[in-house]
């Protein structure tokens, strides 16, 4: 209502609506006291002046400079990178069934198609059932090449075969695939550590790009999720998935804050074209719309 | 049980009553503690309103007021009602006569419909039954792929058509029924008791794809769904939940993925939006890493205790 004015019942559904959109309590709370403290102050009155408050300081929180302590990293920096010379490596990993193949099905078209990029993926989930056969459709699909190897076969040797063939066939991007795992399973962030090394020893300044594809219905457990797959494999980015629901992916804002990992894509859906660069604004307008 | 909370009821009571007595307002403040851990786990804001309030007056009933270390009896109404919350506790499932029993799995992408199917499959096997599975998945790339290898890896039947998987860039409306008739149909033939439907994701506001799953519900009435949903969701869990048991009058829910650290607070809201049992969780990838719910622990964890 725009011409509404501010008052208790209208900050208590302020705070509702953010905390339905997975912002934590801490920020909502945060949030909400900046709005309070505004208008007792006679600062703001009414409901466009409240909302004129939250999209400053949700925005203020995705592109803000990083808090101190915080690890160094491009922290605005929502492009893609490139290697100079060679083949980019883009790493890819999450937890399970959050999107990571799907989403390295809409990353290889979008460098096909929309930047001529020679593109190939490699198939290192040879863990679950179906994983490989389920990349290789897409790989047909979208018409890029891939490297694979049987369900069960190392995952690491996968990408050592990728990032080799990536270099003789004067590939420019290489994006690889991994299982799902649990952030909390020690074994297998370490089995990601190795396949990260294995690229970077194959080819120079690899992987150009790390990225947590996270699902956007996820609660709170998503910090961790960024934390513990930072720790191991130094995610570049973050690509959350299914923003087509109803969930709004608010906790990405945590995740900026606390570990100053920015968003770079969104995922609208289940085909290789749902596939959108992060706009913040739009993000922060989507938060209460 | 619960010390770190009983020391902070405790505490917050201290300070806010000095010496002089407990009033509902202090009551009130000190489930300020309860109210984020509860947000924090992901349980839906709404419920955490009504449960605190829930709280508030069960601790006035009971005359918490009256005590002068009052940190305990909050606990045990805090976890009573709590585990209250969650049940009653029906993990059965329920087979009719003649079989097969058909059960359907449903839920949103990425949920562990699929590794759920086959757990559940191992789960009927140990208990003396001969399920079939079927892929009625023709969306995903690979899904019925993941069924077949799934089911080749427990010895269990698998119903597949493959031409009826949709091409590439179409929605394979209307072909899962056909696709669950006939591995009903087979289940009959081959004396198989149980038959499970793997069912595609979908988004509960994807109207299209929610009518293929109405379709399936109404034309076959399979015996139980069951919702299968992700122990990591967020507060969005309810409204998934809401839509899809209006649509399909789901039986029953599976929370996967509790092997992580989640605190798990949709399992609290998928139970309340939805009125239904949990009857399972998924503790795993394996096809062993599934368990019958209980209650017990599952309040302690959503509080962080
Ligand atoms: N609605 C929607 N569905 C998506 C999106 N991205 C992926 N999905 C679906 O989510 C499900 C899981 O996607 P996958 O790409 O297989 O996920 P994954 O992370 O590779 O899964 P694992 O390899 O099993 O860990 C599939 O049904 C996808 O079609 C999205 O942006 N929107
Ligand atoms: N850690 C863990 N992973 C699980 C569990 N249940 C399923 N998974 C994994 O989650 C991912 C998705 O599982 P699927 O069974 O493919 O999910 P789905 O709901 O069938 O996915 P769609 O068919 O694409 O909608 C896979 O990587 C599974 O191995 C669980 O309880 N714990
Ligand atoms: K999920
Ligand atoms: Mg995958
Ligand atoms: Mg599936």
């Amino acid at each position: 209502v725009p011409g509404r004015q501010i008052d208790d019942t209208f900050l208590t559904e302020i705070e509702e609506k953010l905390l339905q959109a997975d912002m934590g309590v801490g920020n909502v709370d945060r949030i909400v006291t900046a709005i309070r403290d505004k208008w007792r102050l006679g600062r703001i009155r009414n409901a466009p002046d409240a909302l004129g408050v939250i999209r400053e300081q949700v925005l203020g929180m995705l592109t803000a400079a990083p808090a101190e302590g915080a690890p160094p990293s491009k922290s605005d920096d929502r492009e893609l990178h490139f290697a100079e010379a060679g083949p980019t490596v883009i790493l890819v990993a999450g937890i399970n069934g959050a999107g990571k193949t799907t989403s390295i099905a809409k990353l290889a078209w979008l460098l096909k198609n929309e930047m001529g990029k020679k593109v190939m993926v490699c198939a290192s989930d040879t863990f679950r059932a179906g994983a490989v056969h389920q990349l290789s459709i897409w790989a047909e699909r979208i018409g890029v090449e891939i490297v694979r190897h049987k369900q069960g076969a190392d995952p690491a040797a996968v990408a050592y075969d990728a990032c080799e063939a990536a270099k003789t066939r004067g590939i420019d991007v290489l994006i690889v695939d991994t299982a799902g795992r649990l952030h909390t399973q020690d074994h297998l962030m370490r089995e990601l550590t190795k396949i990260r090394d294995v690229v970077t020893k194959r080819i120079e300044g690899a992987p150009h790009e790390v990225l947590l594809v996270l699902d956007a219905t996820t609660g709170q457990n998503a910090v961790l999720q960024a934390k513990n797959f930072g720790q191991a494999i130094a995610v570049t980015g973050i690509l959350l998935a299914k923003l087509d629901g109803t969930a709004k992916g608010g906790v990405v804002l945590s995740i900026k804050q606390q570990l100053n990992i920015p968003v770079k894509f969104i995922g609208l859906g289940e085909t290789p074209q749902d596939i959108e660069t992060f706009e913040p604004k739009r993000f922060v307008e989507a938060l209460f719309g | 049980m619960l010390d770190a909370l009983t020391d902070k009821f405790n505490n917050v009571f201290r300070t806010l009553s000095g010496r002089g007595r407990i009033s509902e307002e202090n009551i009130r403040e000190a489930m300020r503690e309860v109210r984020t851990a509860l947000l924090e786990a992901d349980v839906s804001f709404k419920i955490v309103k009504d449960f605190t309030e829930a709280v508030v007056q069960k601790a006035i009933g009971r005359e918490v007021i009256k005590l002068l270390r009052p940190g305990e009896l909050m606990v045990q109404i805090v976890y009573e009602e709590l585990v209250n919350l969650m049940g009653p506790v029906d993990t059965r499932i329920y087979y009719v006569q003649p079989p097969p029993t058909v059960i359907m799995m449903a839920g949103l992408q990425g949920a562990g419909k699929t590794t759920t199917c086959g757990k559940l499959a191992k789960y009927l096997v140990a208990k003396g039954h001969h399920p079939l599975l079927c892929a009625a998945d023709l969306q995903r790339p690979a899904a019925v792929e993941q069924l077949r290898t799934l089911g080749a890896q427990l010895g269990i039947p698998v119903y597949t058509d493959d031409s009826k998987v949709a091409p590439h860039g179409e929605v394979a409306k209307g072909a899962a029924v056909s696709v669950c008739r006939a591995a009903i149909a087979q289940a009959k033939q081959t004396g198989r008791d149980v038959v499970i439907l793997d069912t595609a994701g979908r988004l509960h506001i994807d109207d299209a794809l929610m009518g293929e799953l109405r379709e399936v519900n109404t034309q076959l009435k399979p015996h139980q769904v069951f919702l299968v949903l992700d122990a990591m969701s967020g507060q969005d869990a309810v409204n998934s939940a809401k839509a899809f048991n209006e649509q399909l009058e789901v039986d029953g829910l599976i929370l996967t993925k509790f092997d992580s650290d989640t605190r798990g607070g949709a399992l609290l809201s998928a139970k309340m939006i939805t009125g239904k049992p949990v009857k399972f969780i998924g503790t795993g990838e394996k096809l062993d890493a599934l368990e019958e719910f209980r209650p017990e622990g599952m309040a302690q964890r959503i509080l962080g205790m």
